[in-house]
């Protein structure tokens, strides 16, 4: 038995706890507050990664609300949140609630195949949709061979259809994870809630609405904040799909970073818009999580 | 689930110290500046690796097409067998890859030792401006380079020491094949087709049209990567502009303008080729790749490209692909956009920079000019001492051609250091139909006046 120093009542905050977490602190600070840090840095300069570098305050992020093709990405980030957060949330609750009701056979089954989507990595995702999406791909094929042969367009070289081409991957992606969380989040219901509420003559609709939603609200926060994020920060599916084009219709923030990083040689635009993107993500996290601890109460 | 204050504030304190390390460090200034002044003079170059000690020599190439591998592999296995103390760190990437790889290696310690840098300012100027690249003059002099290497060729790989001139000053690169957009044709199609290979604009416009009455597709292209919408673009242009212009825009030198009349003319044509089907459906959706074999699985009867594919054609169609210069339309000349491949130059970070050199000139000597034909592409030098035989001959008789009537015209990305990005949005946006003529060339000019000061 350990003495506890004299005059600290057990389970006390002592100094010595700092040592215990020095080594996961040091690599904390080292690859994510250093990182942080000199990307913030970075942003206040004009700089071409290569050579010397002018200090250049603030007018970085004054570009980013006047150049058009930067403020188009963020536009085109909030497009993608109704595509990667609203649409599977609504989609997921629809099927878990559909799902939980009905007793069908083999459902593991089907769980586990609406959630592959989650396993496989984005750039196969990516590449395997780009595929469907080609001019003589398979999904203009099918709207072909069923006469809707005024429907079928090179998707991804549209300008009104490339942005939701790359959206409805997202939903495609995000809805498994979604239901998969609502199915846990329902399964942990008691049984008895809903029977007192078709005592009382509730229909399904009034038992989604009065026992569901609100014992799902947890759930709701978790997969709306994975969700939102994954939105925010798309890179892999643009990049591979797209390029950001046709012209500028798909480019979003994290692919302009790199654009402007790697290929266009403006570090300090690049970092700006990445300090901005992780702003951004943080508020939407911490909004949503506020949103929904709220409820709890 | 808030934090406790007082851990908020050790947060914060932590960032801010972390802050307080960076003050006054500015990005890029590192205080080991190797500045590009220890170029060596011929009279100090070791020419002969042999005697240079054990040495590994990193080399990064985008040598990934089928015929370019081969001729690379091949050729450095016999560098190794000829300086056993020399061994090769091959790092091999596509070319959209290298280049987003290099900027980071080049500024680094720890840099490779021979690079393929594209020419132009938005990438092998860049580096030349920052120090990051060594002028190879002294190299030059000592392995004869200037008499092997025609001026035209080794302008395309010179720039003045701050990288401010293109096309004059030090040399600091050394490429290894020439390179020429031209128009490949389906030959079986054309035939049918009771044509012959276009000459003019006229013949090419008659020719497009008649492949769109038998039902053919006329062009086959893919813009989906769209530095496609360059070749394709510039291939007009040469059509319509005269040389003196095209050199003026594409070098970003003062002198010219993107909306002079003849720019007008071929920024018209593209749309109203566009308008008129001449290019396959939904090209703005299909990717280069998808659209070389496309054309080479037999759709479309014309396909404007590069050389690079000359051996993956080769393979694909054998004989009945045939390549010519672009048609001749107001300049007269067959104009055509290239030059040389992406060049070898050598990091100024290279800790083995005269083993590098020695490497070059070994990629590029008589011998390797012969595999590089051998493998089934254009060598930039010595291309009329080969022998070659089908679309292999078509392809050195239109270079050769090319140099002789000096038609060549740089890529019109070579321009700014962000034009890249600019042209191909550009050119995607008028072939798209969602910009007209008049805004495409004004945005390009706007680009190239800032640039030039013109």
């Amino acid at each position: 038995m350990a003495l506890a120093a004299p005059g600290r009542r057990p389970g006390e905050p002592r100094r010595v706890a700092y040592l215990y977490i020095l080594p996961a602190l040091l690599v904390f600070g080292l690859f994510v507050l250093v990182p942080l840090a000199r990307t913030a840095q970075f942003s206040l300069y004009e700089w071409n990664g290569l050579g010397a570098s002018t200090w250049a305050g603030l007018s970085n992020y004054r570009d980013l609300f006047t150049e058009p093709q930067l403020r188009g990405a963020f536009v085109h980030a909030l497009v993608l949140v109704v595509f990667y957060a609203v649409v599977p949330v609504l989609l997921g609750l629809l099927l878990a609630a559909a799902m939980s009701r009905a007793v069908l056979r083999g459902m593991g089954f089907f769980r586990v195949v609406l959630f592959l989507p989650q396993v496989i990595p984005m750039v196969v995702v990516a590449i395997a949709w780009r595929q469907i999406y080609e001019p003589n791909g398979p999904l203009n094929d099918l709207l072909r061979f069923v006469g809707l042969d005024s429907l079928a367009r090179p998707w991804l070289g549209d300008y009104t259809w490339a942005l939701p081409s790359v959206g409805i991957v997202g939903t495609w992606v995000g809805t498994g994870l979604c239901l998969v969380l609502f199915l846990a989040g329902m399964s942990r219901i008691p049984r008895e809630l809903y029977e007192a509420a078709r005592l009382d003559g509730a229909g399904p609709l009034r038992e989604f609405r009065a026992i569901t939603l609100p014992s799902l609200r947890g759930e709701l926060a978790v997969a709306l904040t994975l969700t939102v994020i994954a939105a925010l920060k798309t890179f892999d599916l643009v990049y591979v799909m797209t390029s950001g084009g046709p012209g500028t219709e798909t480019t979003v923030p994290s692919y302009q970073v790199y654009n402007n990083a790697f290929l266009l040689g403006r570090v300090g635009i690049a970092t700006a818009l990445a300090v901005v993107l992780t702003l951004v993500v943080f508020v939407a996290t911490v909004l949503i999580n506020r949103v929904g601890e709220r409820g709890q109460r | 689930m808030t934090l406790p204050i007082r851990r908020t504030r050790t947060a914060l304190g932590a960032v801010a110290a972390i802050a307080l390390l960076f003050a006054g460090c500015a990005p890029g200034d590192d205080g080991d500046d190797t500045e590009a002044g220890d170029a060596p003079t011929a009279g100090d170059v070791a020419t002969d690796p042999s005697e240079l000690g054990d040495i590994t020599l990193t080399v990064w190439d985008q040598e990934v097409r089928e015929g370019q591998t081969e001729q690379i592999e091949a050729l450095n296995a016999a560098f190794e067998e000829a300086y056993p103390n020399i061994t090769i760190e091959r790092v091999a990437r596509s070319t959209d890859d290298l280049r987003t790889t290099l900027r980071l290696a080049l500024s680094g310690d720890d840099a490779p030792d021979v690079v393929q840098s594209n020419n132009g300012r938005p990438e092998m100027g860049q580096y030349v401006a920052s120090g990051l690249l060594t002028p190879l003059d002294g190299y030059a002099e000592a392995y004869g380079w200037f008499d092997r290497f025609p001026e035209s060729v080794r302008a395309l790989a010179s720039y003045s020491e701050d990288g401010a001139n293109y096309g004059e000053g030090n040399l600091y690169g050394l490429p290894q094949m020439g390179e020429i957009v031209g128009l490949y044709y389906n030959k079986t199609k054309l035939a049918a087709l009771g044509l012959e290979p276009p000459q003019t604009t006229e013949d090419f416009e008659a020719a497009l049209q008649a492949a769109q009455a038998a039902g053919e597709v006329p062009i086959q292209f893919g813009n989906s990567e769209p530095w496609a919408g360059i070749h394709e673009f510039g291939f007009i242009q040469n059509q319509f502009s005269d040389a003196e212009t095209i050199r003026n825009l594409g070098f970003g030198r003062p002198g010219s303008s993107w909306t002079s009349d003849d720019n007008v003319a071929a920024a018209q044509a593209t749309r109203d080729w566009v308008d008129a089907g001449y290019f396959v459906d939904g090209f703005n959706g299909v990717s280069y790749d998808s659209a070389w074999q496309a054309f080479a699985q037999g759709t479309g009867v014309f396909f404007v490209g590069g050389t690079w594919l000359v051996a993956d054609l080769t393979s694909a169609m054998g004989d009945e692909v045939g390549f010519v210069l672009p048609p001749a339309g107001a300049s007269g000349q067959h104009l055509v956009t290239g030059g040389i491949s992406i060049p070898w130059a050598i990091p100024a970070n290279s800790d083995a920079k005269e083993a590098a050199a020695a490497y070059i000139d070994f990629i590029t000597s008589s011998d390797a000019m012969t595999a590089v034909t051998e493998a089934g592409n254009l060598p930039v030098i010595e291309a009329d001492q080969q022998t070659t035989t089908g679309l292999q001959s078509e392809v050195f008789a239109a270079w050769a051609q090319a140099g002789q009537e000096d038609l060549v015209v740089p890529y019109l990305d070579y321009a700014t250091e962000t034009f890249y990005d600019t042209i191909t949005v550009a050119v995607q946006n008028l072939m798209a139909g969602q910009s007209d003529p008049q805004q495409f060339l004004e945005t390009l000019e706007a680009e190239y006046t800032a640039a030039t000061g013109s």
